[in-house]
C-alpha cells in the first residue's frame, strides 16, 4: 500500500511524459495518455536530454568505482588491523557524513576552483567521493567484520600475500557488501542536486538533475519534457537496482555460512 | 617433511604471559601432541610456530633454517583451523586446489594431487560441493585434503576433532593415525583431550599456565607423570592426590585416617622427607579392596556408577573422597565399608609439586 502510494506521482509523470502538448492543461485532467513521444523527442533534441544523461553515467559511474576502491581498503584496514583508534575512526567518519551539505559547500568550491576544478568531471566525482566515502566505508566495514579473520589467515598460510587474500577470499565473500555499497552511492551521486548546481555552471557538463531544473525558460514551463527527462533518469537507477538485487541475494546466500 | 625446533620461547598479549620460555622439538616424522587445559596458550604456541602471531621472544626453526621472522605464506607450514577456515565461496576441489594454483603449478599435477587425497579421504564425490553443503566431519576432511595437497614441512592441527561429536571423534582419530603412518609427516597436533592425545601422540607436551609441565611419551606421561598437575590431568578417570605428612621416625605416610606404608616406595631416601608435606597420588584402577589387615584405611561406599565394563566406586574416607575403579563383576554395595590398598610400586609421591623418587 505504501510501496503504491509512493509511486503515484512516478506514475503520474511517466503518463504525463507520454501525453500531447493539449492533453498536460486540460481541464479536467485527463489520465489515460494519448501515448505520443512528441516530448521526449523536443526534450532531446531542444534541451540536450542524452548529454545530461551521459554526463550523469560518467559522473555517478566514476564516484561510484573511486568511492569503493578506496572505502574497500579503506574499511579493510579499519576493521582488520588492530588499530587502537579504529574505533574512534569510524566514529568520527559517521560523524563528517552528518555535516550538512550546505556547511561544506563554500570550502568544497573554494578548493575546486584553486585546483581549477570547476566545471570538471573529476571536480565534481571528487566532491561526491568525498561525501559517499564515509557512507561506503561504514557499509563495507560491518560487511569485513562478518568474515571470520581464520578465512583470511587460511589463505595467507595457503600462500597468499596480504594482497592477494584481500582479492581472492576478502572481497569474493564481501561482494554482497560491495554491491549494497556501490548501488547506494551510485544513487546518491545521480541524484545529487546542489552541488552539481554549484560546481557544474557549463550546461556541457551538467547532469541530468540540475539539467531538469533548468529546462523552463523565461516564460514557459515545459512540463511534458520535464516529465519525459524525469522519467529517463529514475529508469536507471529502477533497471540497476533490480540487475543489482539478484547478485545480492546471490551473494547474501554465498557468504552467510561461515566454512 | 622436516623437523622442527621452538627455544625460549615467549608470547605476551600486554602483561599478560601466555607463553614463557617454551623449548622443544618434534622430530622428521614424528606425531607431537600438544596437550592441555583451555586457555593454556595451546593455540598461541601453534599460532606462533605458524607465523599468525609475532613472537615476544625465542626462536623457531625448520630443518635449522630460523622461520620466526618469515611471513605465513614463506614458511611452507599448513594448518588446519578449529572452525576449519574453508572459503565458502569455493567448491571442495577449488578449496584444496587453491594453494597448488597459487604457486602456479600445471593444472594437471594440482587435479592429480587434489584427488589422490580425496580418495584418501574418502571425499571423491563431494568434490564439486560448497563447504556449506557438507556435513562436519566432511568439512573437516576438506580441511585436512587442503593441507594434504600441499605437501608441507610441517602439519599444524588446532583441536581439528572438536566441533565433531564423539563417535565420530573416535574413528576421526583412528583414521588421522592411519594417515599419519601412512604420510609420515611432522604433525604438531593440539588437544585438550588427554585420551585423543594417548592414542595419537608418539611424543605429547603437557601445556599448562604457559610452560612445559611435561615431555616425552603417553606411556611415560602416564606411569610417571612429573607433578600433580600431570598427574590429574592425564587419565582418565582422574588420579585421586592425598595431600599429608611423612612420620618423623618411620616411612610412614598419613592423611586424616588413612595411612600408607611408604617404605617400599621411597626406600632409603626417606629420611629426607621426615616430617615433611607429601601428596601421594594413586590412580583410581590402581586403588585396591583388601582383606588382610595391612589396609590404608577404612572408606565408606557413597555412589557407584556402573560403565557396563567396569564400575567406578566413590568412596568416602573422613574428610576426603577417593574414587577407585573395579572390575563389573566385584561385588560392592553403596553404604558398606570397605578397606582400602594398593600396590607400592603404583604409588606417586610429590613434594613440593615434583615428582619424588
Ligand atoms: N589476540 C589476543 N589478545 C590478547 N590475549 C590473547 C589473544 N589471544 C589469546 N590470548 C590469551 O592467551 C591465553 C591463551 O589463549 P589460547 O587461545 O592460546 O588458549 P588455548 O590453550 O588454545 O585454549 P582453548 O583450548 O580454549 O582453545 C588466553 O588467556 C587468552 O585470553
Ligand atoms: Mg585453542
Amino acid at each position: 500500500m505504501i510501496g503504491a502510494l509512493s509511486l503515484l506521482p512516478f506514475l503520474w509523470f511517466v503518463l504525463t511524459s507520454v501525453k500531447s502538448a493539449g492533453q498536460i492543461t486540460a481541464i479536467p485532467p485527463q489520465i489515460m495518455p494519448a501515448f505520443h513521444a512528441d516530448f521526449y523527442r523536443s526534450a532531446v533534441s531542444e534541451h540536450g536530454l542524452f548529454r545530461y544523461l551521459a554526463n550523469s553515467v560518467i559522473v555517478a559511474g566514476s564516484t561510484t568505482l573511486i568511492s569503493i576502491a578506496i572505502g574497500a581498503l579503506a574499511a579493510y584496514a579499519l576493521t582488520r588491523f588492530r588499530f587502537s583508534w579504529a574505533r574512534s575512526c569510524l566514529m568520527l567518519l559517521l560523524a563528517i557524513s552528518m555535516f550538512p551539505q550546505i556547511s561544506i559547500a563554500g570550502p568544497v568550491w573554494k578548493i575546486l576552483s584553486h585546483l581549477g576544478w570547476l566545471n570538471t568531471y573529476q571536480g565534481i566525482s571528487a566532491a561526491y567521493v568525498s561525501l559517499s566515502l564515509p557512507l561506503a566505508i561504514w557499509i563495507l566495514s560491518t560487511f569485513f567484520r562478518e568474515l571470520p579473520y581464520e578465512i583470511e589467515e587460511a589463505a595467507l598460510i595457503d600462500g597468499c600475500s596480504r594482497l592477494q587474500a584481500l582479492r581472492k577470499v576478502v572481497l569474493p565473500l564481501a561482494a554482497p557488501g560491495l554491491f549494497t555499497a556501490a548501488i547506494l552511492v551510485f544513487i546518491h551521486a545521480w541524484n545529487e542536486f546542489f552541488f552539481a548546481l554549484i560546481i557544474l555552471t557549463n550546461s556541457n557538463l551538467q547532469t541530468l538533475p540540475v539539467g531538469i531544473a533548468l529546462f523552463p525558460g523565461e516564460y514557459t514551463m515545459p512540463w511534458g519534457e520535464i516529465a519525459a527527462a524525469s522519467t529517463m533518469a529514475t529508469l536507471p537507477l529502477v533497471v540497476l537496482t533490480l540487475l543489482f538485487q539478484r547478485r545480492i541475494i546471490r551473494g547474501l546466500s554465498a557468504g552467510a555460512v561461515k566454512g | 617433511m622436516a623437523k622442527l625446533a621452538v627455544r625460549n620461547l615467549t608470547k605476551t598479549f600486554g602483561a599478560n604471559a601466555v607463553l614463557r620460555e617454551i623449548s622443544f622439538e618434534v622430530a622428521d616424522g614424528e606425531f607431537c601432541v600438544l596437550l592441555g587445559p583451555s586457555g593454556c596458550g595451546k593455540t598461541t604456541l601453534l599460532r606462533l610456530v605458524a607465523g599468525l602471531e609475532e613472537a615476544s621472544g625465542g626462536m623457531i626453526s625448520l630443518d635449522g633454517q630460523r622461520i620466526d621472522d618469515l611471513p605465513p605464506q614463506k614458511r611452507d607450514v599448513a594448518f588446519v583451523f578449529q572452525s576449519y577456515a574453508l572459503y565458502p565461496h569455493m567448491s571442495v576441489y577449488e578449496n584444496m586446489a587453491f594453494s597448488l594454483r597459487l604457486r602456479r603449478l600445471p593444472e594437471d599435477g594440482i587435479r592429480q594431487r587434489v584427488r589422490e587425497a580425496a580418495r584418501l579421504l574418502e571425499i571423491e564425490g563431494q568434490l564439486e560441493q560448497k563447504p556449506q553443503e557438507l556435513s562436519g566431519g566432511q568439512r573437516q576432511r576438506v580441511a585436512v585434503g587442503r593441507a594434504i595437497v600441499r605437501q608441507p614441512k610441517i602439519f599444524l592441527f588446532d583441536e581439528p576433532l572438536s566441533n565433531l561429536d564423539a563417535s565420530l571423534r573416535a574413528s576421526m582419530r583412528v583414521e588421522l593415525a592411519r594417515l599419519h603412518r601412512r604420510l609420515r609427516a611432522t604433525i604438531l597436533y593440539i588437544t585438550h583431550d588427554q585420551a585423543e592425545a594417548m592414542t595419537l601422540g608418539e611424543k605429547i607436551i603437557v601445556l599448562h599456565e604457559g610452560k612445559i609441565q611435561q615431555l616425552g611419551s603417553s606411556s611415560a606421561i602416564y606411569r610417571r607423570p612429573a607433578n600433580p598437575f600431570v598427574g590429574r590431568f592425564v587419565g582418565s578417570p582422574q588420579m585421586n592426590l592425598i595431600e599429608g605428612r611423612l612420620d618423623e621416625k618411620r616411612a610412614v605416610f598419613r592423611s586424616g585416617g588413612l595411612e600408607i606404608d611408604l617404605s617400599e616406595a621411597l626406600s632409603e631416601g626417606w629420611e629426607g622427607y621426615a616430617g615433611k608435606a607429601l601428596t601421594v597420588g594413586i590412580r583410581p584402577e590402581d586403588l585396591l579392596f583388601a582383606g588382610r589387615d595391612d589396609a590404608w584405611a577404612q572408606a565408606e561406599v557413597e555412589i557407584i556408577e556402573d560403565l557396563g565394563s567396569d564400575r567406578f566406586v566413590h568412596l568416602r574416607c573422613g574428610e576426603m573422597e577417593l574414587l577407585a575403579r573395579i572390575p563389573a563383576h566385584m561385588a560392592v554395595n553403596r553404604g558398606e565399608v570397605i578397606r582400602l590398598t594398593g600396590k607400592p610400586s603404583r604409588l606417586h609421591l610429590f613434594h613440593q609439586g615434583k615428582r619424588v623418587q
